[in-house]
Order: C-alpha cells, then structure tokens, then sequence
C-alpha cells in the first residue's frame, strides 16, 4: 500500500482533535467522563473522546485494556455508571442497545456474532431491518408491502455485499463461510443498519497480511462512500498506523495518549504501556 | 424460485396431498373406524407441534406448557359454540364453530401476552420451568371454573357451582354435553392456516427478526431489533394458533375436562417437535402424524410409550447441555448444510 496522505489534526473545542474537514460539522460521537465499574474494577474511567463526522479513529491498548468495554458502553450493552454519550449531539442516557442502533451507531464484535444458522443475505437484511418496514399480518398474507419492501431489501443487500464482493455467498449459510469472510460479513451487516459512525473490534484479527492490506483500503472506501465515521479496536499496528487519523491510547481502563499516528509512536508513556518500563539512561 | 419457496410448496402441497387421499379412502369407505376417528386429533395435534415449532425451534424459548393454551382454547371455544348453540339457537354448525375456533385463539392469545410479559424475560432453563408452571396453573383455574347456559345468557361462577339455568362447564367434571361439531374438512383448514401463518412468517422481515434473536441476542439488538416484541410476537402466535387447536379439540368429543391437557400432552407435543426436527415444520407435520396413528396401529407398542419418551427427553437434555450432540443434531436437520450450497447462485 502507498503511504497514506496525513490528514491534518486540529483541536477540537472540547477533550482532543478533529480532522480539519469534519471541524465545521457536529462530532459524530462525543463521549464525556464516561466511565463504568464492575464490582469494584474500574474497567473504564474519565474516557472522553470526540469523532469527527468522516474520520477514521483507532482505539488501542494492551490486552485488558478496556478496548471492548468502551465498545460495549457505546452501544449500550453496558449502562455507564457515570459519564455522558453522545451521538451526533443526541444524548443516549437511558437507552439500550436497539435504541442506540438507531441513533446511527454499528459494531461488530472481537469474538464473531453473526445469525449464523441463516444465509448471508439473510443476515444483511436484518441489517436492513429498520428501513425497509412492514408489519406481521403484510408478512403472512403476502400484501403489497412485503413484496416491494423484500425487492427492495434483495437489491440494497446485494449490493452492500458487493462491497467486499461477496454477492455469490448470498444464498450461503454465514455460520458456514470462512472466517475471513465471516469478519467482513459482520461488517457488511453493520453497514446495512444505515450508521453514521461503525464500530468494528478487532477487525484484522486471523486475517493473513494480504486480507490485512484489503481490509484497510475496504475501510477507507466504506468511510468514503457512506460518509461515515469508523473507530476501529485493532492489535495490528500496520492496519492501525496506516488508516487511522487520530489514535486513543488506554491502558488500564483509562485514557494514556490521544494524538496523530506519528505523535503516538513516539509518545513514551504509549511506548512503556507496551513495552514495559525501559532502564533509565 | 428459491429453495424456500420449493419448500414451502412441498409442504403445502404434502398436506394436500395427505387430505386427498383420506378423502378417497373416506368416500370409499376404506378406511378403518380407528383410523378415522383419529383424523381429527391428527389435525389438532399438527397444529399443537407446528405451533410449538415456533417457539421453541424459531424462537429458540424451550416452553413446557403448550397444553395449557390448548386448554384456553378449548374451554372458551366450546363455551362460545353451545352458547351460540343452545343460548342464541344458531343452528349452522359450520358457524358455531368458526367463532369457536376464533373465541379459543382469541383466548389463548390474551393468555400468551399474560404470560409472556413475566416468561420471556427469563432464559433458559428459567423460562422451561416458569412455562411449566404456567400449564399447571391454567389447569388448575380450568378445574375451579363453572359456567351455565341461562337462555341466551351465560353465568360463571369460580369455585361455585351453584349457577342458575344449565351447567355447561362444571369445574373438575369438565365441559359436558358438547355437540359434537369438529369436522376433518375444519382440521384441514386449521392446518392450512397454521402452515400459512408459520411458514409465511418464518420467511418475512418479522420471522427474520425472531429468528436473528434466536441465533445471537446480542447482534440482533447491536443492529436495532426490539427483542422483547419479536419474541412476544413469537409466543402469542404460537399460543393463538395453540387455542385455535384445543377448540378444534374440544368440540371432538363430548366431555371435556382440563385433565386432558395435563403436563403430558406439553411434553407429547414436545416430543413431536424434537422428533421432527427442531425448528423443522414439515418433520413436525409428519411426527404428530405418525405418533399420533401409530399407538392406534400398533396398540401393542403403547405400552413404551412412556419408556419412548423418557428416552427422547433424556436425549433432549444430553443434546442441549452437550455440544458434540448439539452438532449431530443440527446436522441432522434436513436442508441445512445442502441448502447452503444449493442456494449458492440463486
Ligand atoms: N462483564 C464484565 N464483568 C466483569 N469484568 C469485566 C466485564 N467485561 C470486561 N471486564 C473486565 O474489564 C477489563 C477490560 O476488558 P476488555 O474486554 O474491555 O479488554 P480489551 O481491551 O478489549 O482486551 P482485548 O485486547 O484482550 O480484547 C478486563 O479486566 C475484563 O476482565
Ligand atoms: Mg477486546
């Protein structure tokens, strides 16, 4: 891959930096103090972040790091004991994961969570499940609506699995597919819910660096042709280093570093969380 | 077409096939006495497994008490076909039990958002037990329940059996004097209709939703579906279609009692879902079929009736706890792994 044109970094008004393009424009995702305990462990504490409408964000940190569970309190799988979210402007206090969905917030999830006993296409049209509608009784009687609607979802399915080319699988049962193509398909269904910002955990893990390389060019092409914004968990430097403009560092549940990919490889306190202390001198 | 909709002709058209040829054997008198009276409880009992296919097989929610809306439905069915009967004097059967067949999935539908307010909030082996209790109790309130025909108006009464006019349904007695209005040709509509609500569901947006829920909560609310409505949707049509059954049932004999519908028919009814396949329809169809004929046949094999059971359940349990059982069984399911090949380029 060619290197990356940088984008240029600019501070955003409050807690951290925006790509310039997205500074005139409503953060997709604002997240203050947020914070939540369990039994005592402070899994995340004082997280406070803010996503640009189109930018590509990473979020690292060694394992146990909070990663996951920063994830899990965005799309509210977690309730945050304290702490605000918001997206695009809209506070989800008291919301649950369905509700926050339809705020315009997509994951996918570190240990694979597809409807893995149903076909591909299938698994995209749930995705599609809250734009295309119709009730119960025009699903049993086969009215009108279930058969524009059904066209309508066959078509957009297609061609949100065109993405990653996966239109001949459409007929397959996902729990069957590979697990490269079971990544991508989580994605494909996360993009299928129409979101504004899409969350993906760990999206490279198991893939070879070929399917690495391809995965971070489908990254920046869904980010540019949704006009969404992506924040991406992921171990692989290269993947992160390479797409990500503005990086979030965590290290036992709290944030340790917020900056540029460079700024980040050359911030000492990122490099002794990975590292381990170094000697002195 | 899709591999779906060849499915789904299949099994409608299995069920066609199967009414056409009772209907010759019938017109030619060559069928036996036996065998006929079973039709009707064949019918019923495709219904009940069907429709429990639903909730445990699509839904995914292991129930125990599907005897128990049976039981709604039958006792409010044959209530509203003698009261039509003999309170309002309506004299065409063919109505009489309509509205029974509609009273009883009514019934049973207000009994399935009642319980599945509490129920479906628990998982697991929580939501099986609570289900079972739930059966029982619905018996139980069934045998405390007194109602008269008075003229044109009915009385209840709830541990009194001192009604005016004529008793219709007398507490643990059971609904006695029941015309006997259930006919095969109804049966047979029933099952068209359950086959038409169950199998045109399964394949639309809210099946779907049920389904997506089933396979992985979490994803399913991570892409914005409201677990509590499909799985409510689930249950409640599962319990109408049940209801729907019992008056059918019902209205097939002359008494009635709520002993009928004890923990045993849940669990009969159960093992002809786990037989058939879960979350199989057409495996459904054919195992409340044959174990419905078979200890008429084999009258000898009745007696392990109960040791069958006993196997199927302990099987059961082993293949739900058990993940190496959990595979075998769902390759067993037919249509799983070819389909996926198959369906490739549709
Ligand atoms: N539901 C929970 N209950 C109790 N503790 C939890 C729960 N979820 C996570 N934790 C704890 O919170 C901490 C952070 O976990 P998390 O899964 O967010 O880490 P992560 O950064 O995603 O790690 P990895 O890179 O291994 O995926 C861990 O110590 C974990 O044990
Ligand atoms: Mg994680």
């Amino acid at each position: 891959m060619s290197q990356p044109v940088r984008t240029k970094m600019v501070p955003a008004p409050s807690h951290g930096i925006l790509p310039e393009r997205d500074v005139n424009e409503r953060p997709v995702l604002e997240a203050r103090n947020l914070g939540i305990d369990f039994g005592g462990l402070h899994a995340v504490e004082d997280f406070n972040l803010i996503i640009g409408r189109t930018e590509i964000a990473g979020l690292i940190g060694p394992n146990g790091a909070g990663k996951t569970t920063v994830f899990n309190l965005l799309t509210k799988v977690y309730q945050p004991t304290m702490g605000t979210i918001l997206i695009n402007g809209k506070d989800t206090a008291g919301m649950d994961t369905a509700q926050a969905s339809m705020m315009g917030i997509a994951r996918t999830f570190q240990n694979i969570r597809l409807f893995s006993n149903m076909t591909v296409e299938d698994n995209v049209r749930i995705g599609l499940h809250n734009q295309f509608r119709y009730n119960m009784f025009s699903g049993i009687l086969r009215l009108p609506g279930f058969w524009s609607s059904e066209r309508r979802m066959h078509e957009r399915s297609m061609d949100l699995l065109s993405i990653f080319d996966m239109q001949d699988m459409a007929g397959a049962i996902a729990g069957s597919l590979p697990y490269g193509a079971q990544r991508r398909l989580e994605i494909v269904r996360a993009l299928a819910t129409n979101p504004s910002l899409l969350l993906l955990d760990e999206p490279a893990a198991g893939m070879n660096p070929h399917e690495t390389e391809e995965l971070m060019d489908n990254i920046v092409r869904i980010r540019d042709r949704f006009h969404i914004a992506v924040m991406l968990i992921e171990h692989d430097m290269k993947l992160v280093m390479g797409i990500c403009e503005g990086i979030c560092v965590l290290n036992y549940g709290r944030i340790i570093a917020k900056g540029t990919p460079e700024e980040i490889q050359n911030n000492p306190t990122v490099i002794e969380a990975y590292l381990g202390r170094q000697k002195e001198g | 077409m899709s591999k779906k909709t060849i499915d789904k002709l299949l099994t409608f058209g299995m069920v066609i096939a199967a009414f056409i040829v009772c209907q010759v054997m019938i017109a030619n008198g060559a069928m036996s006495r036996s065998l006929r009276g079973q039709l009707i409880p064949i019918c019923v009992y495709i219904v009940m497994a069907v429709s429990l296919n639903l909730t445990v097989g699509i839904s995914g929610e292991l129930s125990l008490g599907h005897a128990g809306f049976m039981s709604v439905g039958a006792f409010s069915g044959v209530v509203m076909a003698m009261w039509l009967k003999n309170g309002l004097g309506v004299s065409n059967t063919l109505i009489c039990l309509s509205a029974a067949l509609v009273t009883g999935g009514l019934f049973a539908g207000i009994a399935g958002v009642l319980i599945g307010i509490p129920v479906l909030r628990l998982r697991g082996d929580y939501l099986a037990i609570v289900t079972l209790a739930f059966g029982e109790i619905i018996r139980n309130v069934m045998n405390c329940i007194y109602i008269s025909i008075e003229g044109s108006s009915l009385h209840f009464g709830f541990v009194n059996p001192k009604l005016p006019g004529k008793l219709l349904v007398n507490g643990p007695a059971g609904a006695t004097g029941v015309a006997k209005m259930s006919t095969f040709v109804m049966g047979f509509v029933l099952v068209m209709i359950t086959l038409l609500v169950v199998l045109n569901l399964i394949d639309s947006r809210s099946g779907r939703a049920i389904m997506a829920i089933r396979d992985s909560r979490i994803a399913a609310e991570s892409v914005g579906l409201n677990v509590t409505k499909y799985k409510m949707m689930a249950f409640v049509t599962s319990a109408v279609l049940a209801g729907m059954a019992g008056a059918l049932y019902g209205l097939n004999f002359s008494t009635i009692t709520a002993s009928k519908f004890k923990f045993d028919t849940s669990i009969l009814v159960l093992v002809f879902v786990v037989l058939g396949g879960i979350g199989n329809i057409r495996g459904s169809i054919i195992a409340a079929t044959l174990l419905t004929v078979l200890p008429e046949l084999l009258r000898a094999f009745s007696d392990y009736r109960m040791l069958v059971y006993a196997i199927v359940l302990i099987l059961v349990m082993l293949a739900t706890n058990n993940p190496t059982l959990r595979t075998f069984f769902s390759g067993l399911k037919p249509g799983k792994k070819s389909s996926a090949a198959k369906e490739g380029k549709q």
